[in-house]
């Protein structure tokens, strides 16, 4: 059977299969559908400081094989994640990364100071990039500057491993990923989902509570592919790709574009136990074409 | 097991719009109760994407019934399926109606309108076994809309039917109906499903009477299990209102917690 561990140069993952933020919740939701101990990793829903209402509903609408959201982050907040969520996680052995979010610069990092206290955590994930929760979109990812900053301020308050998630609703995601590497960061971890519209034509409005949401699922793949394979090339640090991966092949396919690992998103949604079978899909083609080590497909594309 | 890819359809009924489909799955007849739901997959592939929530409609040894009607392509495609074919479905899921408490000899009424009716069925027995009169008022647009009207009398149910246009039963709202026998007398208890308007005006009716009321909350939902945060409702309780997950934290609520002026 072939060898799937990743590499991600501060982590040395089970498998390349993590679980992305937003989709799986705290990871606990998932254990009655498979064995959290499997995976390569878990990226547990945003957490900012405090407790946090989220958007009003509509916050889903399905799309031709895509989801758009807005729920805007609705979440525990850090004390209760750590006094109720994470004393379980670790019971598990997987790599558990918490996604950090922040209203403004300075909540990130009092987000990363309470986590620093707390054990069980492989590391952060920085949300940068979640179009649900300020006007039109914005968010730190769009700017180079802005990542830069924001980036460079989490890195001096922690040595745990930092990955900064990436938007793709910009007009070059190398400058991003460039400016996110230059702040410190150990890993890039792309795409977030891709600000959209849906509308409902009988009544003229927007179907979404919050009117723009994110577009996930297997409708952004190429687009995801695309910037995987353009930032993987522009950059030194791992990227951890996603969008829309449903099956191996799909994960695969992230790897060969460049991706050391990847996550996966809304399939979690359509399937529970979606990331497991991933993971078994992959060692079935590697060991089907001969591959010792998926390791070795990273960043092969012929182009 | 909560995921059965491959729960065997045994028999199905339809009635126009409205589909009834009895399925094989034991692990789902033994935990499952009454007011909670599956997600089933519509079709293979990835679009639709999404698992559609369904009320269980009824149980026994070792099979299930889901009532649905079609409201779009993916509930379309779901009709199609055949008898002998399988269903891909997670469940049971949710909390279910609350029947704590005595119900023998005393008065139970379930309120219902359009597919709303699918978990009242399930609720109506549980309720019988407990010993409650057990009275249904079903309400639709017309009488093609209020295809089990025999099928709960025949189980015993005490049934009142309401159609907006008047082909069957009394004429208007279910809720008026409902509110016309209110004033003849209350029950111990008021259990509801239906469209969003109709359950409002149900909870409404049952506060001003303090008639205890369960009401069984519907919503796109992405996952179904609470890990989507995607179908929340204001609901109301000891920590203040809060979106609350209608999927995890209900589907059914008391009538005094929901806030419903928020979407």
């Amino acid at each position: 059977m072939a060898d799937l561990s990743a590499d991600l140069g501060f982590l040395r993952l089970r498998n390349p299969v993590l679980t992305a933020s937003g989709t799986f919740g705290y990871g606990l939701e998932f254990a009655p559908y498979l064995d959290l101990n499997r995976l390569g990793g878990i990226v547990v829903k945003g957490l900012y400081y405090g407790p946090r209402e989220g958007n009003p509903p509509p916050r889903l609408v399905e799309t031709a094989s895509g989801l758009i959201n807005a729920i805007g982050l609705q979440g525990v907040g850090v004390e209760h994640f750590a006094a109720d969520v994470l004393p379980e996680l670790r019971k598990y052995d997987t790599a558990v990364f918490v996604n950090v979010c922040g209203a403004d610069n300075e909540e990130y990092l009092r987000v990363i100071d309470f986590l620093e206290g707390q054990d069980g955590i492989a590391g952060y994930e920085l949300n940068i990039s979640c179009p649900n929760v300020k006007q039109n979109g914005a968010c730190p990812a769009l700017f180079p500057e802005a990542t830069r900053l924001i980036v460079a301020a989490a890195r001096a308050r922690s040595r745990r491993p930092l990955i900064a998630k990436l938007s793709p609703n910009v007009t070059s995601i190398v400058d991003i990923a460039r400016a996110a590497e230059d702040g410190g960061a150990d890993a890039l971890s792309l795409i977030n989902t891709i600000l959209a519209l849906a509308v409902d034509l009988e009544t003229r409005r927007p179907k979404l509570g919050n009117i723009f949401g994110g577009l996930s699922g297997p409708a952004v793949k190429p687009i995801a592919l695309r910037m995987t394979y353009q930032v993987a090339k522009a950059v030194h640090i791992p990227v951890i790709g996603m969008g829309g991966i449903m099956n191996g092949a799909d994960a695969l396919e992230f790897m060969v574009s460049g991706a050391r690992a990847v996550q996966v998103g809304t399939a979690n949604f359509v399937e529970p136990g979606a990331a497991l079978r991933i993971v078994e899909e992959m060692a079935a083609w590697c060991d089907a074409h001969g591959v010792a080590r998926v390791s070795d497909i990273v960043g092969t594309l012929q182009a | 097991m909560p995921h059965d890819p491959r729960a065997r359809i045994i028999r199905r009924q339809s009635w126009g719009d409205f589909h009834l489909f009895r399925f094989e799955s034991p692990a789902l007849a033994a935990s499952a109760k009454p007011g909670q739901f599956v997600m089933v997959r519509t079709a293979e592939g990835t679009d639709p994407l999404l698992r559609r929530p369904i009320s269980l409609h009824d149980g026994g040894d070792g099979w299930m019934e889901i009532f649905f009607r079609v409201a779009g392509r993916g509930t379309a495609l779901l009709a199609e399926r055949k008898e002998g074919q399988t269903l891909d479905l997670i469940g049971p899921l949710g909390g279910g109606y609350q029947l704590d408490g005595e119900w023998s000899g005393r008065k139970a009424w379930l309120v219902g309108g359009g597919r709303g009716i699918a978990p009242l069925y399930f609720l109506g027995r549980a309720l019988q076994v407990r010993g409650a009169r057990v009275r249904v008022f079903y309400g639709g647009k017309t009488r093609a809309e209020i295809p089990l009207a025999g099928k709960f009398r025949d189980a015993g149910f005490d049934v009142a039917c309401s159609t907006d246009d008047g082909s069957l039963g009394y004429r208007g709202f279910v809720t008026a109906l409902l509110e016309k026998e209110l004033a003849a007398g209350s029950p111990a208890g008021l259990f509801v499903c239906g469209p969003d308007p109709m359950m409002e005006r149900t909870a409404r009716l049952a506060q001003a009477r303090n008639i205890p009321a369960q009401i069984s909350l519907e919503a796109i939902m992405g996952c179904g299990f609470g890990a989507c945060w995607g179908c929340v409702k204001r609901i109301k309780r000891q920590d203040g209102g809060k979106w609350r997950k209608i999927c995890e934290d209900g589907p059914v609520f008391a009538a005094d917690e929901i806030i419903w002026d928020e979407a």
